[in-house]
């Protein structure tokens, strides 16, 4: 058994904080800059250097690439070997709220999702906790912008559905979703589970690196099968039309119930940031 | 085309404005969001005045970050419109001549603009810290309890914006994707 004092994830969530919304991770800048290359509208290409430009003043200045620092998504693999000392939900939220603070993030939450009062520390945090074999603890921090969590769709669908189905759900909420979530976009899919397990699937999905397929071939296929499809709508960088509407489509699966096919999207912008440490 | 504008903006400059092209505003804008219009909004039902003159005003959907020691502002982006959908058509009806954000409006606020003769501008969403540099000062006016949704009257120099709909209703989000994808069949 590993003793672990909850109070060292302070620190590491505070500066995780920071960084994510600073720094935008390679494997995105590297897509962006793929996608640079390959856009066929002026309008797109001229859009896409802006992003790129934006990406490297937030770093070189050290301010946040987007206003909407976002709500501050922390995901915590837990070794089952590790035995936390402390109250873990405080520790996680004083690590966000000393980054927010401290790194003049924007406070973007509010307390009550009808009374709306902001709660000035944009805690508390999303925690999503896991237990895994072994003693240590894998910790992502994922800020998320709203602009596209908007555009995120759940659907029960009909085993008979099938195939066809998802991905004219999958489409149809990308062409709905049109400029608003900020393309280029990296779209999340949950597939399969119940109601609840899709979304979380697809958000999920959207932690895994840009430029990894599923392992499985069949949804390998899939996803590189979509994204081709959502970059033949012309909605383009921004929605000012062109090729490159999202950079990746990743796919998560899990096992289902005989009556049902739960599909979910989660949309994430091209800001898609996230940081992760092994502690 | 390319415009150097500056605001309060007049008709005969929004005319001149046509969808798809390039515009760097300089001058005092205001900004606002969703809180900031449900406030408007039920101050103009109560008879009350709004926090700044609305007469040929440009108000900018956003709620930047926090400026650091050093900074005017931190990052500027715009945030997405539809959300101030409901409210917008008020303040056209008032002499509102400009809105700067990002994605979609409906029907009700484009038909608000052909009645008024505004325009939708638009700054690139997520590009936030590039925004920040057009922006030269920055003022909190009202509303300081809603933290970065208060209005804010900035001061700003070539702003970097594309006309997202025109005074005539022609809309970059339909004409854009429409024009690369007849492009993409004729090639």
């Amino acid at each position: 058994m590993r003793e672990f004092p909850v109070s060292e994830l302070v620190a590491p969530i505070r500066e995780m904080c920071i960084k994510a919304n600073r720094v935008l991770p390679e494997d995105v800048r590297k897509c962006l800059k793929a996608a640079r290359t390959s856009e066929t509208s002026a309008i797109g290409v001229a859009a896409l250097d802006d992003i790129l430009q934006n990406v490297k003043i937030a770093e070189t200045d050290q301010v946040p690439m987007c206003q909407d620092t976002g709500m501050a998504l922390v995901f915590l693999e837990l070794g089952q070997e590790v035995h936390l000392i402390g109250d873990l939900e405080a520790a996680v939220n004083e690590g966000v709220r000393q980054g927010y603070v401290e790194g003049y993030l924007r406070k973007s939450i509010v307390r009550d999702p009808l009374r709306r009062e902001n709660t000035r520390d944009n805690t508390p945090a999303m925690l999503y906790l896991k237990l895994v074999p072994g003693d240590k603890i894998k910790l992502t921090v994922a800020p998320k912008g709203f602009g596209s969590e908007n555009m995120s769709r759940q659907k029960m669908l009909k085993p008979s559905d099938g195939l066809e189905g998802v991905k004219a759900f999958i489409l149809e909420t990308v062409r709905e979703a049109g400029p608003n979530p900020c393309p280029p976009t990296v779209v999340g899919v949950g597939i399969g589970g119940n109601f609840d397990k899709s979304c979380l699937l697809a958000k999920e999905a959207l932690l895994r690196e840009l430029g990894q397929h599923n392992p499985d071939p069949y949804y390998a296929g899939l996803e590189q099968e979509l994204l081709e499809s959502i970059n033949r709508l012309g909605i383009g960088p921004q929605g000012y039309g062109g090729l490159t509407t999202a950079l990746a489509v990743h796919i998560e699966v899990l096992p289902t119930h005989i009556a049902g096919l739960p599909v979910a999207v989660n949309i994430n912008c091209h800001a898609t940031r996230h940081v992760t440490e092994v502690l | 085309m390319e415009h150097h504008i500056s605001a309060p903006l007049t008709k005969e400059q929004t005319r001149q404005l046509k969808c798809g092209d390039r515009v760097y505003l300089s001058g005092i804008i205001y900004t606002a969001r969703d809180a900031a219009h449900k406030r408007f909004v039920e101050t103009l039902e109560q008879g009350g005045e709004l926090p700044f003159p609305i007469e040929g005003s440009v108000i900018y959907y956003v709620g930047p970050s926090p400026a650091a020691p050093g900074h005017v502002i931190g990052s500027a982006g715009p945030t997405t419109s539809y959300r101030m959908d409901a409210y917008a058509p008020s303040l056209l009806k008032l002499g509102q001549l400009g809105m700067i954000g990002k994605g979609k409006r409906n029907a009700e606020v484009i038909a608000a603009m052909k009645e008024a003769g505004a325009v939708y501008l638009g700054a690139v969403g997520g590009a936030g810290a590039l925004l920040a540099k057009s922006i030269k000062e920055a003022e909190i006016i009202a509303y300081p309890d809603l933290g970065a949704e208060a209005v804010r009257r900035l001061r700003v120099e070539e702003m970097p914006l594309l006309v997202l709909i025109d005074c005539e209703g022609h809309n970059l989000y339909e004409e854009g994707p429409q024009n690369w994808l007849n492009e993409q069949q004729g090639s």
